[in-house]
């Protein structure tokens, strides 16, 4: 893939079992985990849907919506620049991370930028913006209250809407303490709402100061020429409304025809993403600011990323491509709900991050990330979009099984199973064995603790003895 | 045009040629956008009448904003007197509306402009309010800066019951028809708001406040059914 990556950020996909080990062994973590996704993602999400009985229609609704945009991509995007271009508004196409960032760096640049601040952008973490802008002279200041706390420690978001998810009030007040160093050491920061007080009162007056402000962009809206984003915290909002230069960063497939098209996706997103019947603030931007308006930027620049979507749409991949980025399949996953999202070691963690990441940072180093899966099906029961994930994950899986990516013995071990799944015969044959085999070494025993061969399983629980011969067996002697 | 354009654009044509001809792909375009048609509104976006209103209310709660219902503006200034009491200062930040001009703002400290670092209070009028999810819709322009609706540490905000429609689509058709034939539909900035400002992010702990304002105040004036 043709995708730079700036030193520093090189990912950690393939080291998946090593990450998960890892937070399984942090309890903290574990404790946050079993706290936070059930009770809140999960439980918030299902009372949203009850209390909107055209849910699902919505979803079937939304599904087809993006898939007409997919069929017509380049003319919407064509009707997009066109009138956001009526509007003053510059458009800047980016073929890949490293010419985005380049795009990015020279429009701060011209303007004598010395600091930006930033809206939450999800694709801004894809192109490592901040290191990068960070190290040709702009400074960087993230104003999501869970983006400024992991640039603070210098960490990947680990949920792609609640970045510092796999973080502690107390982990958070000992990073603050660590970093603003002109307050009291002594301070009692022991309460969610005194490091929120702390973290407005750093970032008010950031906000006020910065030459440009970065947002990413939700929605693009080919009608009007007109970007989105969604925001609880009012952070976005100001970082489009208070610097004198605006760009936004997004995606190409993210455009949709109309208003009334922008107005589905966004009954979804919330109920979706945090169970809310609104996010908070949704703001429409349209070019930079009018004559007679009061406040607004000068200029207005957008960044439209294609790293390498054109390719997913030609591919087996291209339904990802549907994706509002609402962070369910990640809430639902149970891989997630015991790893977290370092694990994942990319940007773009669960299921989504499982499909997507392979894509970003090519097969070699992220082939182990479509197995981390138990292909349940979870993650695309209460995709908005009906993104068929588990399907998506399978394609990878064949793809790295074609091109030699897992080891000599998963590989080996594969081949000896197609052998017998394709002959029934030996198959039966070499179950009923199995099977006998079992049972007359366990004798009168119920389980095994420790059996040869199997340590991976018994290692954490017994093999219950087999009982009586195989579910073939006992159906052809008409049990039933 | 640049290159990364041409290539980007070069490789969508090759891939969507296989499905529909170009020609096709503009037909379907501006179809859609000629029609500008709405998707599922549901049920709970089509109220009417006097139940627009109070569903607006009940919404606009259940996402904790504060809600008082007045008889006419006369009532305004004297709860924005209250508001700046309660939070201590006397200094006043209000949009340059002309209904908000026109009223009496005695023993305050009073400042027609967008939002200001160190505002406490601020004063917005709204554009429209949707029912469905009680959001208040703010446009940006001469007399509404964008800016105040985030700024202050309380937000108030005066609608008029007659502004309030069903759902998000009667917002856009609004927002048409006043833009006519030659203006923009939409103004540079456009904001929904649904409650005060909140963020999660520390161990998904609810806190209202975040880098908005921490209350919101809507003063909903009803002069028909006061």
């Amino acid at each position: 893939m043709s995708n730079p990556i700036p030193s520093g950020h090189e990912p950690q996909c393939h080291d998946f079992q090593a990450g998960a080990k890892k937070a399984l062994d942090n309890k903290v973590l574990q404790a946050l985990l079993e706290r936070t996704l059930k009770s809140g993602f999960q439980q918030r999400r299902l009372n949203a849907k009850a209390r909107l009985p055209e849910y699902d229609q919505l979803r079937d609704q939304a599904r087809d919506l993006k898939n007409h945009v997919l069929d017509n991509l380049d003319v919407y995007l064509q009707r997009f620049e066109t009138e956001l271009t009526k509007a003053g508004g510059f458009v800047h196409w980016a073929k890949d991370a490293a010419h985005a960032r380049e795009i990015i760096l020279k429009i701060c640049q011209d303007v004598g930028a010395k600091t930006v601040s930033k809206g939450k952008s999800m694709i801004g973490e894809e192109i490592a913006l901040n290191d990068f802008l960070d190290a040709n002279g702009v400074v960087p200041i993230e104003t999501d209250l869970g983006e400024y706390i992991i640039q603070l420690r210098h960490e990947l978001p680990s949920h792609i809407i609640a970045p510092a998810f796999h973080l502690s009030k107390e982990q958070v007040g000992e990073t603050f303490k660590e970093h603003h160093t002109h307050l009291n050491a002594e301070r009692d920061l022991s309460e969610p709402s005194v490091l929120l007080g702390e973290a407005r009162a750093q970032l008010r007056d950031k906000f006020l100061r910065a030459d440009v402000g970065i947002t990413g962009a939700n929605i693009l809206i080919a009608e009007t020429g007109t970007a989105m984003i969604v925001t609880n915290e009012g952070n976005g909002d100001l970082t489009q409304s208070l610097p004198p230069v605006h760009i936004a960063l997004t995606s190409i497939e993210k455009v949709v025809p109309t208003l009334e098209d922008a107005t589905l996706i966004l009954r979804l997103l919330a109920r979706t993403a945090t169970g809310q019947e609104q996010t908070v603030y949704n703001t429409f931007f349209t070019g930079p600011k009018r004559q007679g308006d009061l406040d607004g930027p000068q200029a207005f620049h957008m960044v439209l990323l294609d790293n390498g979507r054109t390719e997913l749409l030609a591919s087996e991949f291209r339904d990802v491509l549907r994706c509002i980025r609402c962070g369910a399949c990640i809430n639902h996953c149970p891989v997630y709900a015991v790893t977290s999202g370092h694990a994942y070691g990319w940007v773009y963690p669960g299921p989504i991050g499982s499909v997507l990441s392979p894509h970003f940072v090519g097969l070699d180093e992220a082939h182990v990330l479509p197995s981390a899966s138990t292909l349940c099906g979870r993650c695309e029961e209460v995709c908005p979009v009906h993104i068929p994930l588990p399907d998506l994950l399978r394609h990878w899986r064949t793809r790295g099984f074609a091109a030699k990516k897992s080891s000599k013995m998963q590989r080996v071990g594969l081949w000896l199973w197609a052998q017998l799944a394709k002959r029934p015969g030996l198959y039966h044959a070499v179950m009923g064995l199995g099977v006998s085999g079992l049972k007359l070494m366990g004798g009168n025993r119920g389980a095994f603790k420790t059996l040869l061969g199997a340590g991976g399983w018994t290692k954490t629980r017994d093999l219950p003895t087999p009982q009586g011969g195989t579910f073939q067996a006992r159906y052809r002697k008409g049990e039933r | 045009m640049s290159k990364a354009r041409t290539e980007i654009f070069a490789r969508l044509k090759s891939v969507l040629d296989l499905k529909q001809d170009q020609s096709t792909r503009v037909q379907n375009a501006e179809q859609r956008i000629g029609a500008a048609a709405p998707n599922l509104i549901p049920a709970r976006g089509l109220s009417e009448g006097l139940t627009q209103a109070i569903m607006f209310e009940e919404e606009a709660k259940f996402a904790q904003a504060e809600v008082r219902k007045l008889a006419n503006l006369e009532a305004v200034s004297d709860i924005v007197r209250d508001t700046c009491q309660e939070a201590q200062t006397t200094a006043l930040k209000v949009a340059p509306h002309p209904e908000l001009q026109a009223m009496d703002w005695h023993s305050l400290n009073v400042e027609f402009g967008p939002g200001a670092g160190s505002d406490l209070v601020g004063l917005s009028r709204a554009y429209a309010g949707v029912a469905e999810t009680g959001t208040l819709v703010m446009v940006s322009g001469p007399t509404s800066p964008s800016t105040l609706n985030f700024l202050p540490d309380v937000h108030i905000v005066v609608i008029h019951t007659e502004d309030i429609v069903a759902n998000y689509e009667q917002v856009w058709a609004k927002l048409r028809q006043d833009a006519g034939a030659d203006k923009p539909v939409m103004p540079r900035t456009v904001n929904w708001i649904t409650g005060p400002s909140r963020t999660a992010d520390i161990e998904q702990t609810l806190l209202l406040g975040a880098h908005g304002p921490r209350k919101l105040i809507i003063l909903l004036i009803d002069a028909k059914n006061p």
